[in-house]
């Protein structure tokens, strides 16, 4: 099988969800790589895209259209390769989910979003109903359009492959939509989707300031990534990015410490599979005590200052 | 301009799914069903815009069972001006609604479809995206603001690095997020006012939309159960269980 795996990437280089997708795309069959973007940018992440283990080549479409992933022109340069190709795998990052419909769509494919396994060719498992339970589906589509969920997969080496790399056009702007400008978070931590470490925050931390004042040490002590619930992130304490959960960042970090956070079933979706689970609570009844490997009851304002110190 | 919004009778979000015995599937028998959340936003986006003037129409659509008429007539109840139930009792797929869909936006000709960025039944996450392809139309998805200039709309989208906003040419698709809006409530006068509103029954063989399922559900299974670990009663235990398991400051 021929698998066309889209490259998620920022500032030049391969971000750690394309590692994912490729280990899921190398259960499947032969590997491409598709860097869509613009400039020297595309052309560095070609170079890193060209390196990762189990790529056999890597396609470059570099085009001022593709510099911001507009799904409608991204989604017009991948349908007309998918002829040479008999699968398109996309991490489940905000790109992928926004441009592998369209693509599935006009493919006439149904997508198979969110994969956290591959079980046969055509078969795989994926969450369902916020986590709460695993579908295992399979397709009777003749081409397959795959997002896949990067916590269930092994990220593939970066380094071991020696592709060549090809430069492809696109038909470019297809004239629909066009870039207006970005808010990002500028933060010198670790990315929340790929952290050793995260602590997160949830309402109990009052407002933005004490959620900085108590969460930030911790979080710089551990050069953990922050997170967030989506209460605390509705409330304002800290941005959209941080939150973890079933329509949030899915996260699976090795320790996952989770301060005044009661454990909606719509968080666990997005941290359940976190290695070790903290809970700082001060209700002892609180859910997120359900699935934490350890539980510590009380105050937040004390007890993470102290460990903080202790750390 | 008129604003078509797509709505979905899902289990309610408080309620937590159980698997049937068999595997086949979620036991939705007597189980509390309510509109999909990410929809409510969607109505209570357009009814905004069209209290703000830009838009004359609301249309609610649904595709489901006989029962999503309620979920139609709680959407007339918060605002929505008519409501057109495409019944099936077939499970639809993202793909198949997104065609009936076409078919509905081409009789209707709306300059936006709004709509929830996911169902929280089967997250697939794909409706819009799939009614934008095509359509031939462009997206705006996860949007967290909306704001109509002209011929063309401004849609700030929640993303994995924060926020980014494009501007997309009408007629367009948008797709909500958690934080665009909070959905009203209907009262009670709404509600009694909304059974009066006009609402059309059709079926997805009058729009030539074939809904055969494109996948095969083999199985459904509980996820790998996590046990409650120790509760520990001091922070110093709790750092000497955190150097035990390895974590480094």
């Amino acid at each position: 099988m021929n698998v066309l795996v889209l490259v998620e990437h920022a500032g030049g280089g391969v971000k750690d969800a394309t590692l994912s997708a490729i280990t899921a795309a190398k259960a499947l069959g032969t590997v491409h790589a598709l860097v869509a973007g613009d400039g020297a940018d595309a052309q560095s992440t070609a170079t890193a895209a060209a390196q990762i283990d189990g790529v056999e080549k890597v396609l470059l479409a570099s085009d001022p259209a593709y510099a911001d992933m507009l799904a409608e022109n991204v989604s017009a340069l991948i349908v007309p390769l998918m002829a040479g190709y008999d699968a398109l795998v996309a991490p489940a990052t905000s790109n992928g989910k926004n441009i592998a419909p369209r693509v599935a769509a006009l493919l006439d494919v149904m997508q198979l979003s969110d994969i956290i396994a591959v079980e046969g060719p055509k078969t795989f498992r994926r969450p369902i109903y916020a986590g709460n339970a695993i579908a295992t589906v399979e397709s009777s589509d003749a081409k397959l359009v795959i997002t896949v969920r990067t916590t269930g997969f092994a990220k593939a080496p970066a380094t071991g492959g020696s592709a060549a790399v090809e430069a492809i056009s696109g038909s470019g702007d297809a004239g629909l939509s066009s870039f207006v400008g970005r808010e990002a978070e500028v933060s010198e931590r670790p990315d929340l989707t790929s952290a050793r470490v995260v602590v997160s925050g949830g309402r109990a931390l009052k407002d933005a300031e004490t959620f900085q004042a108590i969460i930030a040490p911790l979080a710089d002590k551990l050069g953990a990534a922050i997170g967030a619930s989506r209460a605390a992130v509705d409330a304002g304490y800290i941005s959209n990015d941080s939150q973890v959960g079933q329509t949030g960042k899915i996260v699976a970090p090795e320790f996952y410490i989770a301060v005044g956070i009661s454990g909606a079933i719509q968080h666990l979706a997005g941290m359940k599979d976190s290695k070790v689970i903290v809970a700082i609570n001060k209700d002892p009844d609180a859910p997120i005590f359900q699935i934490a490997d350890i539980g510590l009851v009380g105050d937040l304002f004390t007890i993470v200052p102290e460990l903080t110190a202790k750390l | 301009m008129k604003i078509l919004v797509p709505v979905k009778r899902v289990i309610d979000y408080n309620v937590k799914p159980r698997i049937k015995a068999d595997g086949s599937g979620i036991d939705l028998a007597n189980v509390k069903m309510s509109m999909n959340p990410f929809d409510e936003i969607a109505v209570e986006e357009a009814i905004r815009l069209a209290e703000a003037g830009a838009a004359e129409e609301v249309v609610v659509v649904s595709i489901g069972p006989a029962k999503a008429q309620e979920t139609l007539r709680t959407a007339m109840a918060m605002g929505a001006d008519r409501g057109i139930l495409v019944e099936t009792d077939d499970e639809v797929e993202p793909l198949a609604v997104a065609k009936i869909l076409k078919a509905v936006v081409e009789e209707e000709g709306p300059g936006l479809v709004v709509m929830g960025k996911q169902a929280i039944d089967d997250d697939s996450n794909q409706t819009g995206q799939m009614l934008a392809a095509l359509w031939g139309r462009p997206q705006g998805t996860f949007a967290s603001k909306v704001e109509i200039d002209g011929d063309s709309v401004s849609v700030t989208r929640e993303v994995d690095a924060g926020l980014e906003t494009v501007k997309l040419s009408m007629p367009a698709v948008i797709t909500t997020d958690l934080r665009l809006n909070e959905p009203r409530y209907a009262s009670l006068p709404n509600i009694m006012k909304a059974k009066s509103k006009p609402l059309a029954t059709k079926a997805p063989a009058d729009y030539g939309v074939d809904t055969a399922p494109r996948l095969k559900l083999l199985k459904v299974e509980e996820p790998p159960v996590r046990q409650a670990g120790i509760k520990v009663g001091s922070v110093d235990e709790l750092v000497t269980k955190l150097k035990e398991l390895g974590i480094s400051a």
